[in-house]
Protein backbone atom coordinates (compact mmCIF):
# COMPACT_ATOMS: atom_id res chain seq x y z
CA UNK A 1 0.00 0.00 0.00
CA UNK A 2 1.31 3.60 -0.90
CA UNK A 3 2.06 5.50 1.92
CA UNK A 4 0.51 9.23 1.85
CA UNK A 5 0.21 12.23 4.06
CA UNK A 6 0.69 12.15 7.52
CA UNK A 7 -2.08 11.75 9.67
CA UNK A 8 -0.38 11.49 12.98
CA UNK A 9 2.85 13.28 13.35
CA UNK A 10 4.56 13.84 17.36
CA UNK A 11 7.20 16.86 17.28
CA UNK A 12 10.22 16.64 19.87
CA UNK A 13 7.32 15.63 22.27
CA UNK A 14 8.42 15.05 25.68
CA UNK A 15 5.78 13.33 28.26
CA UNK A 16 6.65 13.41 32.31
CA UNK A 17 4.01 11.68 35.04
CA UNK A 18 4.61 12.17 38.71
CA UNK A 19 7.36 14.78 37.83
CA UNK A 20 9.61 12.20 35.93
CA UNK A 21 9.85 12.01 31.98
CA UNK A 22 8.66 8.85 30.34
CA UNK A 23 10.61 10.17 27.40
CA UNK A 24 11.23 13.12 26.05
CA UNK A 25 12.58 14.59 22.04
CA UNK A 26 10.49 12.22 20.20
CA UNK A 27 9.23 12.63 16.85
CA UNK A 28 7.37 10.18 14.84
CA UNK A 29 5.08 10.37 11.78
CA UNK A 30 2.67 7.83 10.62
CA UNK A 31 1.58 8.49 6.93
CA UNK A 32 -1.72 7.53 5.58
CA UNK A 33 -1.73 3.84 4.76
CA UNK A 34 1.45 3.26 6.40
CA UNK A 35 2.02 -0.21 9.13
CA UNK A 36 3.61 0.46 12.25
CA UNK A 37 4.99 -1.67 15.24
CA UNK A 38 5.68 0.24 18.19
CA UNK A 39 7.88 -2.43 20.64
CA UNK A 40 10.03 -1.98 23.71
CA UNK A 41 10.33 -3.19 27.48
CA UNK A 42 7.13 -2.97 29.78
CA UNK A 43 7.27 0.42 31.43
CA UNK A 44 8.80 2.01 28.37
CA UNK A 45 5.90 4.05 27.79
CA UNK A 46 4.26 2.53 24.92
CA UNK A 47 0.87 2.81 25.76
CA UNK A 48 1.28 6.42 26.59
CA UNK A 49 2.81 7.30 23.08
CA UNK A 50 -0.76 5.44 21.97
CA UNK A 51 -2.35 7.60 23.94
CA UNK A 52 -0.52 10.26 23.20
CA UNK A 53 -2.04 9.59 19.36
CA UNK A 54 -5.40 9.76 19.93
CA UNK A 55 -5.49 12.78 22.34
CA UNK A 56 -6.43 10.82 25.71
CA UNK A 57 -3.48 12.08 26.62
CA UNK A 58 -1.21 15.75 25.99
CA UNK A 59 1.99 16.21 25.40
CA UNK A 60 4.11 18.26 28.55
CA UNK A 61 6.17 19.54 25.79
CA UNK A 62 6.84 19.54 21.89
CA UNK A 63 3.39 19.14 19.61
CA UNK A 64 1.32 16.46 18.73
CA UNK A 65 -0.66 16.91 15.44
CA UNK A 66 -3.84 14.77 14.42
CA UNK A 67 -5.13 15.00 10.76
CA UNK A 68 -3.08 18.24 10.67
CA UNK A 69 -3.90 19.61 13.72
CA UNK A 70 -2.14 20.48 17.03
CA UNK A 71 -3.86 18.04 19.83
CA UNK A 72 -3.65 20.79 22.54
CA UNK A 73 -5.45 23.55 21.11
CA UNK A 74 -8.22 20.80 20.54
CA UNK A 75 -11.43 21.37 22.33
CA UNK A 76 -13.05 18.07 24.05
CA UNK A 77 -15.70 17.92 21.40
CA UNK A 78 -12.66 18.59 18.59
CA UNK A 79 -10.83 15.41 20.29
CA UNK A 80 -13.98 13.50 20.18
CA UNK A 81 -14.21 14.10 16.05
CA UNK A 82 -10.78 12.98 15.67
CA UNK A 83 -11.87 9.97 17.81
CA UNK A 84 -13.92 9.29 15.16
CA UNK A 85 -11.40 8.89 12.50
CA UNK A 86 -8.94 6.98 14.66
CA UNK A 87 -10.04 3.33 15.66
CA UNK A 88 -8.48 2.09 18.67
CA UNK A 89 -8.24 -1.38 20.24
CA UNK A 90 -7.15 -1.50 23.45
CA UNK A 91 -5.34 -4.55 25.46
CA UNK A 92 -7.91 -4.67 27.92
CA UNK A 93 -10.98 -4.00 24.91
CA UNK A 94 -12.66 -1.79 27.42
CA UNK A 95 -16.51 -2.52 26.70
CA UNK A 96 -19.79 -1.94 28.35
CA UNK A 97 -20.65 -5.13 30.08
CA UNK A 98 -24.30 -4.82 30.07
CA UNK A 99 -24.36 -4.45 25.94
CA UNK A 100 -24.30 -6.88 23.80
CA UNK A 101 -21.07 -7.59 21.73
CA UNK A 102 -23.52 -5.83 18.33
CA UNK A 103 -24.19 -3.20 20.78
CA UNK A 104 -20.74 -2.63 21.27
CA UNK A 105 -19.74 -2.38 18.22
CA UNK A 106 -22.58 -0.36 16.98
CA UNK A 107 -21.00 2.30 19.71
CA UNK A 108 -18.76 4.66 18.03
CA UNK A 109 -22.13 4.62 15.18
CA UNK A 110 -24.57 5.44 17.43
CA UNK A 111 -22.43 8.25 19.29
CA UNK A 112 -21.71 9.45 16.31
CA UNK A 113 -25.73 9.51 15.20
CA UNK A 114 -25.27 7.50 12.21
CA UNK A 115 -26.42 4.39 14.02
CA UNK A 116 -29.84 3.92 11.28
CA UNK A 117 -26.97 3.46 8.27
CA UNK A 118 -25.01 0.68 9.41
CA UNK A 119 -27.16 -2.20 10.62
CA UNK A 120 -26.48 -4.51 7.64
CA UNK A 121 -22.69 -2.85 7.95
CA UNK A 122 -22.28 -4.53 11.54
CA UNK A 123 -23.57 -7.68 10.44
CA UNK A 124 -21.20 -8.40 7.87
CA UNK A 125 -18.08 -6.55 9.97
CA UNK A 126 -19.25 -9.41 12.55
CA UNK A 127 -19.32 -12.25 9.75
CA UNK A 128 -15.62 -11.04 8.87
CA UNK A 129 -14.57 -10.67 12.48
CA UNK A 130 -16.09 -14.31 12.95
CA UNK A 131 -18.58 -13.37 15.57
CA UNK A 132 -21.98 -13.67 14.09
CA UNK A 133 -23.09 -16.29 16.21
CA UNK A 134 -21.84 -14.32 19.77
CA UNK A 135 -23.13 -11.19 18.65
CA UNK A 136 -25.96 -11.09 21.73
CA UNK A 137 -23.38 -12.24 24.32
CA UNK A 138 -22.10 -9.91 26.27
CA UNK A 139 -18.63 -9.33 26.42
CA UNK A 140 -17.96 -10.96 29.98
CA UNK A 141 -19.50 -14.09 27.95
CA UNK A 142 -16.65 -14.03 25.16
CA UNK A 143 -13.00 -15.92 25.33
CA UNK A 144 -10.03 -13.22 25.05
CA UNK A 145 -9.52 -13.74 21.77
CA UNK A 146 -13.68 -13.18 20.61
CA UNK A 147 -13.36 -10.11 22.96
CA UNK A 148 -10.00 -8.75 20.98
CA UNK A 149 -11.57 -9.42 17.75
CA UNK A 150 -14.94 -7.23 18.64
CA UNK A 151 -12.93 -4.85 19.43
CA UNK A 152 -11.41 -4.81 16.31
CA UNK A 153 -15.02 -4.62 14.75
CA UNK A 154 -15.61 -1.67 17.56
CA UNK A 155 -12.47 -0.04 15.84
CA UNK A 156 -13.03 0.14 12.40
CA UNK A 157 -16.98 0.14 12.15
CA UNK A 158 -16.52 3.99 11.41
CA UNK A 159 -13.90 3.19 8.76
CA UNK A 160 -11.60 5.71 10.29
CA UNK A 161 -8.60 6.51 8.59
CA UNK A 162 -5.96 5.09 11.62
CA UNK A 163 -6.34 1.92 13.54
CA UNK A 164 -3.79 1.56 16.67
CA UNK A 165 -3.89 -1.11 18.95
CA UNK A 166 -2.63 -1.99 21.78
CA UNK A 167 -0.60 -5.42 22.63
CA UNK A 168 -3.85 -7.13 20.54
CA UNK A 169 -2.74 -10.06 20.71
CA UNK A 170 -1.37 -10.14 23.99
CA UNK A 171 -4.05 -12.53 25.78
CA UNK A 172 -4.35 -14.77 22.91
CA UNK A 173 -2.97 -18.16 21.39
CA UNK A 174 -0.88 -18.17 18.45
CA UNK A 175 -3.71 -19.22 15.99
CA UNK A 176 -6.26 -16.33 16.82
CA UNK A 177 -2.87 -13.79 16.81
CA UNK A 178 -2.18 -14.84 13.68
CA UNK A 179 -6.32 -14.13 12.61
CA UNK A 180 -6.23 -10.72 14.08
CA UNK A 181 -2.63 -9.96 12.18
CA UNK A 182 -4.59 -10.67 9.23
CA UNK A 183 -7.34 -8.50 9.96
CA UNK A 184 -5.38 -5.68 10.58
CA UNK A 185 -3.06 -6.27 7.40
CA UNK A 186 -6.16 -6.14 5.21
CA UNK A 187 -6.95 -2.99 6.89
CA UNK A 188 -4.09 -1.68 5.89
CA UNK A 189 -4.51 -2.46 1.98
CA UNK A 190 -7.74 -1.07 2.37
CA UNK A 191 -5.57 2.55 3.21
CA UNK A 192 -5.63 2.46 6.88
CA UNK A 193 -2.47 3.51 8.94
CA UNK A 194 -1.91 0.72 11.34
CA UNK A 195 0.10 1.10 14.25
CA UNK A 196 0.26 -2.15 17.02
CA UNK A 197 2.09 -1.51 20.20
CA UNK A 198 3.25 -5.36 20.77
CA UNK A 199 5.95 -7.23 22.46
CA UNK A 200 5.52 -10.25 20.01
CA UNK A 201 8.51 -10.34 17.89
CA UNK A 202 7.14 -13.56 15.90
CA UNK A 203 4.04 -11.49 14.92
CA UNK A 204 6.71 -8.61 13.66
CA UNK A 205 8.02 -11.26 12.09
CA UNK A 206 5.23 -12.64 10.00
CA UNK A 207 3.64 -9.13 9.18
CA UNK A 208 6.91 -8.32 7.41
CA UNK A 209 6.75 -10.98 5.13
CA UNK A 210 3.45 -10.09 4.23
CA UNK A 211 3.39 -6.10 4.39
CA UNK A 212 5.55 -3.22 4.34
CA UNK A 213 5.95 -2.27 7.73
CA UNK A 214 8.63 -0.07 10.24
CA UNK A 215 9.32 -0.23 13.80
CA UNK A 216 9.55 1.92 16.27
CA UNK A 217 11.51 0.82 19.47
CA UNK A 218 10.67 2.60 22.25
CA UNK A 219 13.79 2.19 25.01
CA UNK A 220 15.07 4.53 27.67
CA UNK A 221 12.72 7.84 26.71
CA UNK A 222 13.66 7.22 22.93
CA UNK A 223 12.28 5.95 19.49
CA UNK A 224 14.85 4.32 17.41
CA UNK A 225 13.32 3.33 13.76
CA UNK A 226 14.25 -0.13 13.34
CA UNK A 227 13.52 0.14 9.26
CA UNK A 228 13.34 -3.18 8.32
CA UNK A 229 15.42 -4.97 10.35
CA UNK A 230 14.45 -6.21 13.99
CA UNK B 1 -44.01 27.60 19.86
CA UNK B 2 -44.22 23.97 19.11
CA UNK B 3 -40.32 23.82 17.27
CA UNK B 4 -39.34 25.28 20.70
CA UNK B 5 -41.05 22.71 22.53
CA UNK B 6 -39.49 20.13 20.67
CA UNK B 7 -36.08 19.69 22.23
CA UNK B 8 -37.52 19.31 25.47
CA UNK B 9 -39.97 16.93 24.27
CA UNK B 10 -37.41 14.87 22.57
CA UNK B 11 -35.41 14.70 25.41
CA UNK B 12 -37.89 13.65 27.56
CA UNK B 13 -39.28 10.78 24.74
CA UNK B 14 -35.45 10.00 24.78
CA UNK B 15 -33.55 7.97 22.56
CA UNK B 16 -34.25 4.12 24.22
CA UNK B 17 -30.77 2.79 22.32
CA UNK B 18 -28.52 5.85 23.59
CA UNK B 19 -29.96 5.03 26.97
CA UNK B 20 -28.63 1.55 27.10
CA UNK B 21 -25.53 2.97 26.97
CA UNK B 22 -25.58 4.07 30.45
CA UNK B 23 -26.40 1.41 33.09
CA UNK B 24 -29.61 2.01 34.98
CA UNK B 25 -28.25 3.00 38.68
CA UNK B 26 -31.15 2.02 41.30
CA UNK B 27 -29.67 3.81 44.07
CA UNK B 28 -29.72 7.53 42.63
CA UNK B 29 -32.90 6.80 40.84
CA UNK B 30 -34.41 6.02 44.11
CA UNK B 31 -33.18 8.92 45.53
CA UNK B 32 -34.34 11.10 42.67
CA UNK B 33 -37.78 9.70 43.35
CA UNK B 34 -38.00 9.86 46.40
CA UNK B 35 -36.56 13.79 46.99
CA UNK B 36 -38.63 14.84 44.15
CA UNK B 37 -41.93 13.50 45.13
CA UNK B 38 -40.98 14.77 49.01
CA UNK B 39 -39.94 17.90 47.76
CA UNK B 40 -43.05 18.13 45.72
CA UNK B 41 -45.53 16.89 48.45
CA UNK B 42 -43.89 20.03 50.56
CA UNK B 43 -44.55 22.44 48.15
CA UNK B 44 -48.08 21.88 47.50
CA UNK B 45 -48.47 21.91 51.29
CA UNK B 46 -46.95 25.38 51.40
CA UNK B 47 -48.57 26.52 48.28
CA UNK B 48 -52.00 25.46 50.41
CA UNK B 49 -50.82 27.33 53.32
CA UNK B 50 -49.98 30.23 51.67
CA UNK B 51 -53.60 30.59 49.69
CA UNK B 52 -55.02 29.70 53.07
CA UNK B 53 -53.52 32.32 54.99
CA UNK B 54 -53.68 34.65 52.54
CA UNK B 55 -57.45 34.24 51.78
CA UNK B 56 -57.66 34.46 55.84
CA UNK B 57 -56.57 37.50 55.93
CA UNK B 58 -58.19 39.00 53.39
CA UNK B 59 -61.47 38.22 54.78
CA UNK B 60 -60.39 39.63 57.86
CA UNK B 61 -58.91 42.98 56.50
CA UNK B 62 -61.85 42.88 54.34
CA UNK B 63 -64.65 42.36 57.03
CA UNK B 64 -62.73 44.73 59.42
CA UNK B 65 -62.73 47.27 56.56
CA UNK B 66 -66.14 47.27 55.67
CA UNK B 67 -67.12 47.63 59.84
CA UNK B 68 -66.83 50.46 61.93
CA UNK B 69 -68.00 50.65 65.69
CA UNK B 70 -68.87 53.34 68.14
CA UNK B 71 -68.25 53.39 71.68
CA UNK B 72 -70.92 55.55 73.49
CA UNK B 73 -70.22 56.05 77.39
CA UNK B 74 -73.01 58.25 78.61
CA UNK B 75 -73.63 59.03 82.31
CA UNK B 76 -76.67 57.10 83.60
CA UNK B 77 -80.08 58.81 82.45
CA UNK B 78 -78.55 60.06 79.17
CA UNK B 79 -77.64 56.87 77.59
CA UNK B 80 -80.84 55.99 75.81
CA UNK B 81 -80.89 59.39 74.33
CA UNK B 82 -77.11 59.59 73.33
CA UNK B 83 -77.74 56.52 71.44
CA UNK B 84 -80.73 57.65 69.40
CA UNK B 85 -78.91 60.89 68.50
CA UNK B 86 -75.87 58.67 67.49
CA UNK B 87 -78.31 56.16 65.53
CA UNK B 88 -79.56 59.56 63.50
CA UNK B 89 -76.37 60.60 62.82
CA UNK B 90 -75.00 57.65 61.52
CA UNK B 91 -78.06 57.42 59.61
CA UNK B 92 -77.89 60.55 58.24
CA UNK B 93 -74.21 60.50 57.33
CA UNK B 94 -73.69 59.49 53.70
CA UNK B 95 -71.66 56.42 52.82
CA UNK B 96 -73.44 54.68 56.03
CA UNK B 97 -75.25 51.38 55.02
CA UNK B 98 -76.65 50.10 58.30
CA UNK B 99 -76.15 51.65 61.72
CA UNK B 100 -77.17 49.11 64.70
CA UNK B 101 -76.91 49.19 68.41
CA UNK B 102 -75.98 45.81 69.60
CA UNK B 103 -78.47 43.70 72.17
CA UNK B 104 -77.47 43.06 75.43
CA UNK B 105 -77.34 39.38 74.53
CA UNK B 106 -74.49 40.77 71.53
CA UNK B 107 -72.56 42.34 73.86
CA UNK B 108 -72.90 39.71 76.66
CA UNK B 109 -71.35 36.87 73.88
CA UNK B 110 -68.32 39.41 73.34
CA UNK B 111 -67.72 39.47 76.82
CA UNK B 112 -68.00 35.79 77.54
CA UNK B 113 -64.64 34.54 76.71
CA UNK B 114 -63.27 36.64 79.60
CA UNK B 115 -65.88 37.26 82.21
CA UNK B 116 -67.91 33.60 81.57
CA UNK B 117 -71.29 33.07 80.67
CA UNK B 118 -73.90 34.15 83.18
CA UNK B 119 -71.88 38.46 83.25
CA UNK B 120 -75.16 40.50 84.86
CA UNK B 121 -74.42 42.83 81.86
CA UNK B 122 -77.08 45.10 82.35
CA UNK B 123 -76.05 46.12 85.77
CA UNK B 124 -72.61 46.83 84.70
CA UNK B 125 -71.72 50.45 83.32
CA UNK B 126 -70.92 48.62 80.24
CA UNK B 127 -70.55 51.39 77.16
CA UNK B 128 -72.98 50.70 74.11
CA UNK B 129 -71.80 49.43 70.84
CA UNK B 130 -73.04 50.37 67.82
CA UNK B 131 -71.68 48.56 64.79
CA UNK B 132 -71.60 50.70 61.52
CA UNK B 133 -71.95 49.28 57.65
CA UNK B 134 -70.38 51.03 55.90
CA UNK B 135 -70.97 51.33 51.56
CA UNK B 136 -68.55 50.62 49.54
CA UNK B 137 -67.49 54.02 49.18
CA UNK B 138 -67.19 54.39 51.96
CA UNK B 139 -67.70 57.52 54.70
CA UNK B 140 -66.10 60.79 55.76
CA UNK B 141 -64.35 59.68 59.03
CA UNK B 142 -62.87 62.76 59.76
CA UNK B 143 -66.20 64.86 59.31
CA UNK B 144 -68.15 61.96 60.82
CA UNK B 145 -66.24 62.09 64.16
CA UNK B 146 -67.13 65.92 63.91
CA UNK B 147 -70.48 65.91 63.93
CA UNK B 148 -70.54 63.15 66.64
CA UNK B 149 -68.11 65.25 69.07
CA UNK B 150 -71.20 67.80 68.70
CA UNK B 151 -74.09 66.18 69.06
CA UNK B 152 -73.40 62.58 71.26
CA UNK B 153 -70.52 63.46 73.52
CA UNK B 154 -69.78 60.18 74.99
CA UNK B 155 -69.46 58.63 71.45
CA UNK B 156 -65.86 56.82 70.10
CA UNK B 157 -65.99 56.16 66.53
CA UNK B 158 -63.15 53.24 65.78
CA UNK B 159 -62.91 52.71 61.82
CA UNK B 160 -60.70 49.35 62.34
CA UNK B 161 -57.42 51.38 60.84
CA UNK B 162 -55.25 50.26 63.65
CA UNK B 163 -56.55 46.21 63.50
CA UNK B 164 -56.50 46.30 59.75
CA UNK B 165 -53.07 47.86 59.16
CA UNK B 166 -51.07 44.73 60.43
CA UNK B 167 -53.45 42.20 59.50
CA UNK B 168 -52.53 43.47 55.74
CA UNK B 169 -48.68 43.39 56.86
CA UNK B 170 -49.26 39.98 58.07
CA UNK B 171 -50.98 38.56 55.01
CA UNK B 172 -48.41 40.03 52.85
CA UNK B 173 -45.37 38.52 55.07
CA UNK B 174 -47.52 35.48 54.99
CA UNK B 175 -47.12 35.03 51.35
CA UNK B 176 -43.67 35.96 51.02
CA UNK B 177 -42.90 33.69 53.21
CA UNK B 178 -44.92 31.19 51.58
CA UNK B 179 -42.72 32.18 48.14
CA UNK B 180 -39.55 32.16 49.96
CA UNK B 181 -39.97 28.36 51.27
CA UNK B 182 -41.20 27.35 47.73
CA UNK B 183 -38.23 29.03 46.70
CA UNK B 184 -36.22 26.87 49.42
CA UNK B 185 -37.51 23.48 48.56
CA UNK B 186 -36.76 24.38 44.65
CA UNK B 187 -33.34 24.97 45.59
CA UNK B 188 -33.19 22.08 47.91
CA UNK B 189 -34.09 19.74 45.05
CA UNK B 190 -31.58 21.32 42.99
CA UNK B 191 -29.26 20.39 45.29
CA UNK B 192 -29.96 16.87 46.03
CA UNK B 193 -30.62 16.13 42.48
CA UNK B 194 -27.06 17.28 41.37
CA UNK B 195 -25.96 15.35 44.46
CA UNK B 196 -27.68 12.36 42.76
CA UNK B 197 -26.31 12.81 39.38
CA UNK B 198 -22.37 13.88 40.30
CA UNK B 199 -23.13 10.12 42.13
CA UNK B 200 -24.65 8.62 39.09
CA UNK B 201 -21.44 9.99 36.86
CA UNK B 202 -18.89 9.18 39.66
CA UNK B 203 -20.35 5.41 39.32
CA UNK B 204 -20.12 5.52 35.53
CA UNK B 205 -16.76 7.13 35.18
CA UNK B 206 -15.81 4.02 32.87
CA UNK B 207 -18.41 4.40 30.97
CA UNK B 208 -18.13 7.88 30.40
CA UNK B 209 -14.30 7.10 29.23
CA UNK B 210 -15.40 4.31 26.78
CA UNK B 211 -17.74 5.93 25.29
CA UNK B 212 -15.17 8.98 24.77
CA UNK B 213 -12.48 6.90 23.59
CA UNK B 214 -15.03 5.96 20.43
CA UNK B 215 -16.04 9.35 20.08
CA UNK B 216 -18.90 10.71 22.09
CA UNK B 217 -19.08 14.29 22.82
CA UNK B 218 -19.59 15.83 26.14
CA UNK B 219 -23.12 16.63 24.95
CA UNK B 220 -24.17 12.88 23.76
CA UNK B 221 -23.16 12.05 26.98
CA UNK B 222 -24.64 14.46 29.28
CA UNK B 223 -27.89 13.58 27.24
CA UNK B 224 -28.67 10.23 28.79
CA UNK B 225 -27.73 11.48 32.31
CA UNK B 226 -29.94 14.81 32.10
CA UNK B 227 -32.84 12.54 30.66
CA UNK B 228 -33.18 9.93 33.32
CA UNK B 229 -33.06 12.27 36.15
CA UNK B 230 -35.61 15.25 34.82
CA UNK B 231 -37.59 11.85 33.78
CA UNK B 232 -37.09 10.44 37.11
CA UNK B 233 -37.78 13.92 38.72
CA UNK B 234 -41.19 14.30 36.77
CA UNK B 235 -42.08 11.30 38.03
CA UNK B 236 -41.45 11.48 41.83
CA UNK B 237 -42.56 14.84 41.31
CA UNK B 238 -46.22 13.50 39.71
CA UNK B 239 -46.17 11.57 42.99
CA UNK B 240 -45.74 13.44 45.74
CA UNK B 241 -48.25 16.40 44.09
CA UNK B 242 -50.91 13.67 43.72
CA UNK B 243 -50.26 12.23 47.28
CA UNK B 244 -50.65 16.00 48.58
CA UNK B 245 -53.39 16.60 46.79
CA UNK B 246 -55.66 14.02 47.92
CA UNK B 247 -54.59 14.42 51.52
CA UNK B 248 -55.53 18.46 51.28
CA UNK B 249 -59.01 17.15 49.31
CA UNK B 250 -59.74 14.94 52.54
CA UNK B 251 -59.37 17.59 55.02
CA UNK B 252 -62.39 19.15 56.27
CA UNK B 253 -64.61 22.13 54.46
CA UNK B 254 -63.65 25.79 55.96
CA UNK B 255 -67.50 26.75 55.72
CA UNK B 256 -68.13 23.72 57.72
CA UNK B 257 -65.93 24.21 60.62
CA UNK B 258 -65.08 27.81 60.04
CA UNK B 259 -61.46 27.85 61.50
CA UNK B 260 -58.01 28.60 60.33
CA UNK B 261 -56.64 24.84 59.56
CA UNK B 262 -59.56 23.91 58.16
CA UNK B 263 -59.35 26.38 54.82
CA UNK B 264 -55.86 24.45 53.86
CA UNK B 265 -57.23 23.49 50.24
CA UNK B 266 -57.11 25.26 46.69
CA UNK B 267 -59.90 26.88 44.86
CA UNK B 268 -60.70 27.21 41.12
CA UNK B 269 -57.65 28.34 39.67
CA UNK B 270 -55.32 27.82 42.63
CA UNK B 271 -55.58 24.11 41.47
CA UNK B 272 -52.88 25.50 38.78
CA UNK B 273 -50.58 26.09 40.85
CA UNK B 274 -50.11 22.20 42.17
CA UNK B 275 -50.37 21.11 38.93
CA UNK B 276 -47.24 23.22 37.83
CA UNK B 277 -45.11 21.77 40.90
CA UNK B 278 -43.76 18.69 38.16
CA UNK B 279 -42.85 20.80 35.86
CA UNK B 280 -41.31 23.05 37.68
CA UNK B 281 -39.61 20.21 39.23
CA UNK B 282 -38.69 18.55 35.82
CA UNK B 283 -37.23 21.59 34.81
CA UNK B 284 -34.98 21.98 38.09
CA UNK B 285 -33.99 18.52 37.46
CA UNK B 286 -32.87 19.47 34.23
CA UNK B 287 -31.62 22.41 35.08
CA UNK B 288 -29.11 20.94 38.11
CA UNK B 289 -28.17 17.61 35.90
CA UNK B 290 -27.26 19.22 32.80
CA UNK B 291 -24.62 21.37 35.19
CA UNK B 292 -23.37 18.97 37.22
CA UNK B 293 -23.09 16.72 34.20
CA UNK B 294 -21.10 18.62 32.11
CA UNK B 295 -18.74 19.98 35.38
CA UNK B 296 -18.26 16.31 35.98
CA UNK B 297 -17.12 15.55 32.54
CA UNK B 298 -15.30 19.18 31.90
CA UNK B 299 -13.31 17.60 35.45
CA UNK B 300 -12.89 13.65 34.33
CA UNK B 301 -11.50 14.81 31.22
Amino acid sequence: MAVGAPVIELDNVAYSYGGTELFSNLSVSLPQGSFHFLTGPSGAGKTTLLKLCYGELHATRGEVRLFDKPAHEMDRDAVASVRRRIGVVHQDCQFLDHLTVTENVALPLKVAGRDSEGAGDIDDLMAWVGLSRQSQQTPPQLSGGERQRAALARAVIMSPDVIIADEPTGNVDWEMSQRLLSLLIELNRMGKAVLIATHDLNLIRTAKSQVSSRVLRLKGGQIQQAGADL
Amino acid sequence: MIDRLRPFLALIKGDPQADRAVPPTGFTARLTVFTAGAMAFLAVFALALSFATGRVADRWAEELARTSTLRISAPEGQAVAQLAAAITVLETTPGIAQARALTPDEQRALLEPWFGPDLPIETLPIPQLVEIIEEDEGYDTKGLRARLQAEVPGAVLDDHTRWRAPLVDAAERLRALGWLVLLLIGAATAAMITLAAQSALSANAQVIRVMRLVGAKDTYIARAFVRRFTVRALIGAVIGVVTASALILLMPDAEVAGGFLTGLRFRGAEWIWPLLVPVLAAVVAFAATRHAAFRTLREQS
